[in-house]
């Protein structure tokens, strides 16, 4: 059977996949500028051209990436707040409610999630200087809300056609108010889906570059990886690599400790078993 | 356990007034279309709005540095961008990242998914691992690339057999486009391969048991059962990774910055309306931009005849 040394072999390629680079990037964030500037090839820092955390030290004593940390987390996450809370309603609506339009809405999210972001930021350049949206955090928040808003509700609603709705009543009937019955019976199955639409939407939001770019200016609302993107000049061949790893490591751990996180309360959600059989 | 007992019964409805729209299915209509108004006109309001815009100033000669001289000039901005050589050797490029990572990352992402599919140990690490690809911002994974392919202080050089410790990755068009065809690969193989998992549960073990009894060769369980079972899964991976990777842009801009004929599509658009401000050639750019995802939806979909129900998830 080659399956039995398959498995692990392929396990072992799935983890080097995901953690190798990332265990390069952090790697580099340990090599000390000088040794970067002179140049300093191999995966780990050689001996002497170590730095220790002077990178972070230093990524962090930087005004703009403080700013832009602040601006990433504040944005994404009233984007994500309120794209799951829109969702939830429109989600909601088409899993449980018979209304004309429904077949409309669903198309209308699928188009919006292929269409070519950069095709926007030309006309909303132009708008949102009209209309003063420019460089501000709900200039950002609000396309956000657009382009996350698709993934939100495809999400939610698989999730809620998946939901029991019936034992709402059987709670009812047990004698639980209607308020106990939503709160005890209802909140518990959805938050599940509710938290992976989360995540994605988060995701996106603390991912997008196309937007952070075009639709600011100054640190007053630029996100990491715009912040990242302007860090150090506009040479792309030279770069100080070891203090961007730095910044790039930084923004990458509200990432993990999210994965770590909402991954327990997925699975968790998913295994315990909504209705005890 | 499971929910699935009695699934159908929120499809019944009250079956008072049958043909007569009854005061309650009203109700719930109106209900219905008030919960989701508030979405629809967020989605619209950064779409259709700005798409129109466009498509309105694309029909002037129109640029920031001489907002004055704006002049009505008809498609002559489509026949500029049409005839431009540059147009088409980027769209050729585009495609061409688009057709070489959905590939690999269709392959790769299967192998990955087979392998989740079936162990039984480190489940929970595994699903981790594969999430923080996937989470990364792409230009945090533009940069670990660009680094990493870098003859000063990457160690990719150093690593691969046959390749000069002093070679240039980002020299030439070649190896720069391969660079950040890596860096794409890597970064959405994961879900790639979550979305063909997904896809693989719906297999029957017993169909594939039977096949073995039958004396089917392992190729064979693949490509007679296993594939075909999980056809529509496939199609609806391929075509969002597709629509997606025609889009590519964040990793061109940190890794290149377009230099050495790297240059995609979306990062023409973006160079025309944002860096120079020509607003009339870059939205004609940007119409033609959203004409060709949407005709390369259409042919995904028309090809492969993706059943678009499936990925709207109505099943």
């Amino acid at each position: 059977m080659k399956n039995k040394i398959g498995l692990p072999v392929g396990v072992l390629l799935i983890l080097a996949w995901c953690l190798l680079p990332v265990a390069w990037i952090i790697s580099l964030s340990f090599k000390s500028q000088t040794a970067i500037t002179n140049g300093s090839p191999g995966f780990f820092p050689a001996s002497g051209d170590g730095a220790g955390w002077q990178n972070y030290a230093d990524v962090l004593a930087n005004d703009q990436f403080r700013r832009a940390i602040i601006n990433s987390i504040g944005i994404s996450l009233i984007a994500t707040t309120l794209s799951v809370l829109i969702a939830t309603l429109a989600a909601y609506a088409i899993a449980r409610l018979e209304f004309r339009g429904k077949k409309l809405v669903l198309t209308m999210a699928l188009v919006i999630a292929m269409f070519p972001v950069v095709s926007l930021v030309g006309p909303l350049f132009d708008l949102w200087r009209a209309v003063g949206l420019y460089d501000t955090w709900p200039g950002l928040i609000i396309p956000y809300l657009s382009f996350t808003l698709p993934l939100a509700i495809w999400t939610l609603s698989a999730f809620f056609r998946e939901i029991p709705w019936e034992m709402e009543q059987a709670a009812q009937v047990d004698g639980a108010t209607s308020w106990q019955a939503f709160r005890r019976v209802i909140v518990p199955l959805a938050a599940p889906g509710v938290f992976t639409a989360a995540i994605l939407t988060f995701f996106f939001a603390w991912n997008d570059f196309v937007f952070g770019i075009s639709l600011t200016s100054t640190e007053a609302a630029r996100p990491i990886p715009a912040s990242l993107s302007f860090f150090v000049g506009s040479d792309p061949f030279n770069r100080p690599a070891s203090l961007l790893a730095a910044g790039a490591v930084i923004s990458t751990i509200p990432i993990v400790i999210i994965i770590l996180l909402f991954q327990r309360k997925i699975v968790a959600g998913l295994t315990s078993g909504a209705v005890k059989g | 356990m499971t929910i699935q007992a009695e699934r159908p019964a929120h499809r019944e409805r009250p079956s008072s007034g049958k043909p007569v729209a009854s005061d309650r299915m009203r109700a719930e209509a109106r209900l219905g279309q008030r919960l989701v108004a508030p979405a629809i006109v967020l989605m619209l309001l950064v779409t259709a709005f700005p798409m129109l815009r466009a498509l309105y100033l694309s029909l002037f000669n129109y640029s920031l540095t001489a907002p004055d001289d704006r002049e009505f000039i008809g498609l002559g901005n489509y026949g500029v961008a049409l005839s431009d050589p540059l147009f088409w050797k980027t769209t050729g490029v585009t495609v061409l990242y688009m057709v070489v990572t959905v590939g690999f990352e269709l392959v790769i992402g299967f192998a990955f998914a087979m392998v989740m599919h079936r162990v039984i140990f480190a489940r929970g690490i595994i699903r981790t691992s594969i999430l923080i690809p996937y989470g990364i911002i792409t230009v945090v994974s533009g940069f670990a690339w660009q680094f990493a392919f870098s003859f000063q202080n990457g160690f990719v050089n150093n690593w691969l057999p046959g390749i000069s410790e002093n070679f240039n990755w980002f020299g030439e068009t070649t190896p720069a486009v391969i660079a950040i065809m890596v860096s794409e690969i890597w970064k959405t193989t994961p879900f790639m391969s979550l979305l063909l998992l997904a896809g693989l549960a719906q297999v029957s073990e017993d169909m594939i048991e039977a096949a073995k009894v039958d004396g089917a060769t392992w190729t064979q369980r693949l490509v007679k059962v296993i594939l075909p079972n999980m056809r529509a899964a496939i199609m609806v991976a391929v075509l969002f990774r597709a629509l997606d990777a025609y889009r590519i842009f964040d990793n061109i801009f940190v890794m290149t910055a377009g230099a050495v004929n790297t240059e995609s599509i979306s990062f023409l658009t973006y160079r025309q309306t944002i860096e120079q401000f020509q607003i009339g050639i870059g939205s004609a750019l940007s119409v033609l931009l959203f004409l060709s995802v949407i005709l390369i939806a259409f042919l995904i979909v028309k090809i492969f005849r993706v059943d678009l129900a499936d990925a709207r998830q109505e099943k």
